[in-house]
């Protein structure tokens, strides 16, 4: 992809500043609606996910006491990486949202919830809700566009370290967790000398003190409890890491890399109105199409469209709203991203090796096939008057 | 109560205080990043050492809108004195909402439950919902009991209540508490259905244990000072608490103290005011811990207000989607500025809101 900016046919060319302010108060009206029947069901629903998912904890973990006996190595990492996963999507993502702060239950609230993951939640909530989710696809404010190791837009300056970035994908997959918890330290950041070092060591040692205490509970506390069956119990734990890590890493790569989705340009957003703010959530994200499993496993963000429209809204409810979005998406002409999972990770792999190469020498590779122009920034403007214009919000 | 404090007492020694902290402790290196309490309190929400809370075993309808609830509390209730209120916590179409209700039950009880009684009131949340829709063995969220309106250890000789509607629930918690020798109650309701524990009441001063003068609003109209001077002659020579709505406290704060009396009366007021939220101009905003205040328009947000104020304010998106201005309100009323939508906090609620969205709707409190 490229930005819609650069794009030869933007895809909302054909709309005009009233078509986008009405877009928004569609968006707004489907909000309401949702506020409005948010009540004892939604409650009830995120009290259950979280008993099924500490049941599988202790379950899990109370198996694994027993992990030098096979079927009870496997039936507890089985368990223990669900309950992982569990945790990480459908329960921490959410509740750190903010999208549980309306039943103000201090014990299930974005303030006070601290999850499983190397980085701590504040952190966390800082670089994901705040940067990420404001600067949705946004190249040069979105660092979620590659985690700052890997170029996933043509638009993205391309440097020879980026020949390895499907070795980094892979690495990063299996070590999701850290990798969160070095990319919301900034540490590439850091390294370049752009980041002041003692707020840098003063967050590095929170990130470490975390990190200590997970680890220690997963590789030592829990494998001393299993006395003889120290060593399976370690593999079973780190397994479940694993195992969750290479899951979320999946889902979110199915969420702004598969192709069809759209970035943006940083001057494209100055003046930016609620309308095109939330376009530009409907353009930047794809969705996962599947079961009810899949949508709970993946904390409902395989209605990660949904989610960036509405991301404080309870992810229960994401799937219900979905037919609305989508009926706005065709009577608006936009395209909304969604496949099967294997289809969209598939999609995502090739665009991270893809672009591992330079432009010039891709499009060398496809010569014949649409080549990607680059428009003048004037007459873009003249195009999509309200994305670049700076009319006032 | 004195058994009671005995219990707690034996049970809080620093040595055994120090292991149970460090078996918590080891605990959590198992349970991290949850503490072992997550796990605990699903399965005994009720035991020492955590947050307090109680189960609703009971549900008694007292009239056709007024219900006693009886509540089991955890075992870190403190007890209570008759007359005090207790503070509830009840989740109503799923948020957490709180609430406070004089205890009406006896101090005595041997299952060790207290009792609330509850008179649905219009447009009421939390009474609407426990008067119609509270269940047994649902757990609530409690705090200890408090309050100022209360017998004097010495009882007095002669004593006056003067209730109207629920204000009766703190006082029948004294009149089944407390040994007291020459007692008055002027209660007013409705009509005589509507007499909260009326059967009680009547069976009462059958027994001869009260004096009971039923007023009956319906009918006889509102109770007014000069004519309780008239139905309790000697009134000068008694003891007086009331609780009851404000008007007909108002009332009597002002007859006693034409009289020189004002030290001989104590009220009890349900809700110090009913908050209405304004729909224009500004309103007075405290950051309490800043020590700031600023006249807040209705129109913009609590965060803008805040930061010209010179109060360090968290903030993040300021579009109301990453939650990282979320700060308790104290006190106040406040308005989403996006759907208008209204939230109010009473003292003691720390209702967490999202400054970036949210302007004042009326005079706040902010923890800041």
């Amino acid at each position: 992809m490229t930005t819609i900016q650069n794009k030869a046919q933007s895809p909302i060319a054909h709309l005009t500043d009233e078509d986008i302010t009405a877009l928004g108060v569609e968006l707004d009206a489907i909000r309401e609606q949702i506020l409005a029947s948010r009540g004892e069901r939604d409650a009830a629903y995120i009290r259950r996910v979280i008993d099924v998912q500490r049941a599988l904890e202790l379950g899990g973990r109370g198996v694994l006491l027993f992990s030098l006996f096979p079927p009870a190595w496997l039936a507890g990492t089985t368990a223990l990486s669900i309950a992982k996963i569990l945790e990480n999507m459908e329960i921490g993502h959410n509740v750190l949202h903010g999208q549980w702060d309306w039943m103000r239950d201090p014990k299930i609230h974005s303030t006070t919830w601290e999850w499983d993951n190397a980085t701590p939640a504040t952190m966390w909530k800082h670089s994901h809700n705040e940067l990420h989710h404001t600067y949705t696809n946004v190249l040069g404010r979105d660092n979620d566009l590659g985690y700052g190791i890997m170029r996933v837009d043509e638009d993205q300056r391309w440097k020879p370290g980026y020949i390895a970035q499907p070795v980094w994908n892979f690495v990063n997959m299996c070590f999701f967790q850290y990798g969160i918890a070095a990319y919301d330290l900034e540490v590439g950041k850091y390294l370049a000398g752009r980041k002041d070092k003692d707020q840098f060591w003063a967050e590095a040692r929170v990130v470490l003190a975390k990190i200590r205490t997970q680890a220690t509970r997963d590789y030592v506390v829990h494998p001393l409890l299993s006395g003889p069956s120290f060593v399976p119990t370690v593999a079973a734990n780190a397994t479940a890491n694993v195992v969750r890590n290479v899951w979320t890493h999946s889902v979110i790569m199915c969420g702004h890399f598969p192709e069809g989705v759209e970035t943006f340009s940083k001057t494209s957003i100055e003046g930016e109105t609620r309308g095109g703010w939330y376009l530009r959530q409907m353009l930047g994200s794809a969705n996962i199409s599947g079961g009810r499993l899949l949508h709970i496993m993946s904390g409902n963000l395989s209605f990660q469209i949904e989610h960036h429209l509405f991301p404080d809204l309870p992810s229960n409810r994401y799937q219900e709203i979905a037919p609305q979005v989508q009926e706005l998406f065709e009577r608006y002409g936009l395209t909304y991203t969604s496949g099967p999972m294997v289809k969209q990770v598939a999609s995502a792999w090739k665009k991270v090796m893809r672009l591992s190469l330079p432009n010039n020498l891709l499009r060398k590779a496809s010569e014949g096939v649409a080549t990607v122009t680059s428009v003048p920034r004037k007459v873009v403007s003249a195009v999509l008057p309200d994305v670049t214009s700076g009319a006032a919000a | 109560m004195a058994l009671r404090d005995v219990n707690t007492a034996s049970t809080t020694t620093p040595r055994t205080r120090g292991l149970r902290d460090r078996l918590v402790e080891l605990a959590g290196l198992v349970t991290t990043p949850l503490v072992p309490s997550d796990y605990l309190d699903r399965v005994v929400p009720l035991r020492a050492g955590t947050a307090l809370r109680g189960r609703i075993v009971g549900l008694h309808p007292e009239t056709h809108d007024a219900v006693t609830v009886v509540i089991a509390p955890g075992r870190d209730w403190a007890g209570h004195e008759p007359g005090q209120y207790v503070r509830l916590g009840v989740d109503v179409e799923g948020v957490r909402q709180w609430r406070t209700y004089s205890i009406s039950s006896s101090t005595g009880r041997e299952d060790g439950c207290i009792a609330i009684t509850v008179k649905a009131v219009h447009d009421g949340v939390v009474s609407g919902h426990l008067v119609r829709h509270a269940r047994i063995g649902t757990v609530v969220q409690l705090d200890q009991a408090t309050g100022g309106f209360v017998l004097p250890a010495v009882r007095p000789a002669k004593v006056l209540f003067v209730t109207a509607g629920s204000g009766i629930t703190p006082v029948m918690g004294m009149l089944r508490s407390s040994r007291l020798t020459d007692v008055v109650v002027v209660h007013s309701a409705r009509t005589a259905s509507d007499v909260i524990f009326g059967g009680e009441l009547r069976a009462m001063a059958a027994r001869g244990e009260i004096t009971l003068v039923e007023r009956h609003t319906s009918t006889d109209g509102r109770l007014g000072a000069a004519e309780l001077e008239r139905l309790v002659p000697d009134l000068a020579q008694r003891r007086t608490w009331a609780c009851g709505p404000g008007d007909l406290l108002d009332a009597l704060e002002q007859h006693y103290a034409a009289r020189g009396m004002a030290d001989r009366l104590c009220v009890e007021r349900f809700r110090p005011a009913v908050l209405v939220p304004t729909e224009s101009g500004s309103s007075a905003v405290t950051f309490s811990r800043s020590s700031r205040v600023v006249d807040a328009s209705t129109s913009i947000s609590l965060l803008d207000a805040g930061e010209g104020a010179g109060v360090l304010m968290p903030s993040g998106c300021r579009m109301g989607i990453c939650f990282g201005c979320v700060v308790p309100l104290r006190e106040g009323v406040v308005r989403d500025l996006r759907d208008g939508a209204v939230t109010t906090a009473a003292p003691g609620d720390g209702v967490l809101i999202q400054t970036c969205v949210s302007a004042a709707a009326g005079a706040c409190d902010i923890d800041l």
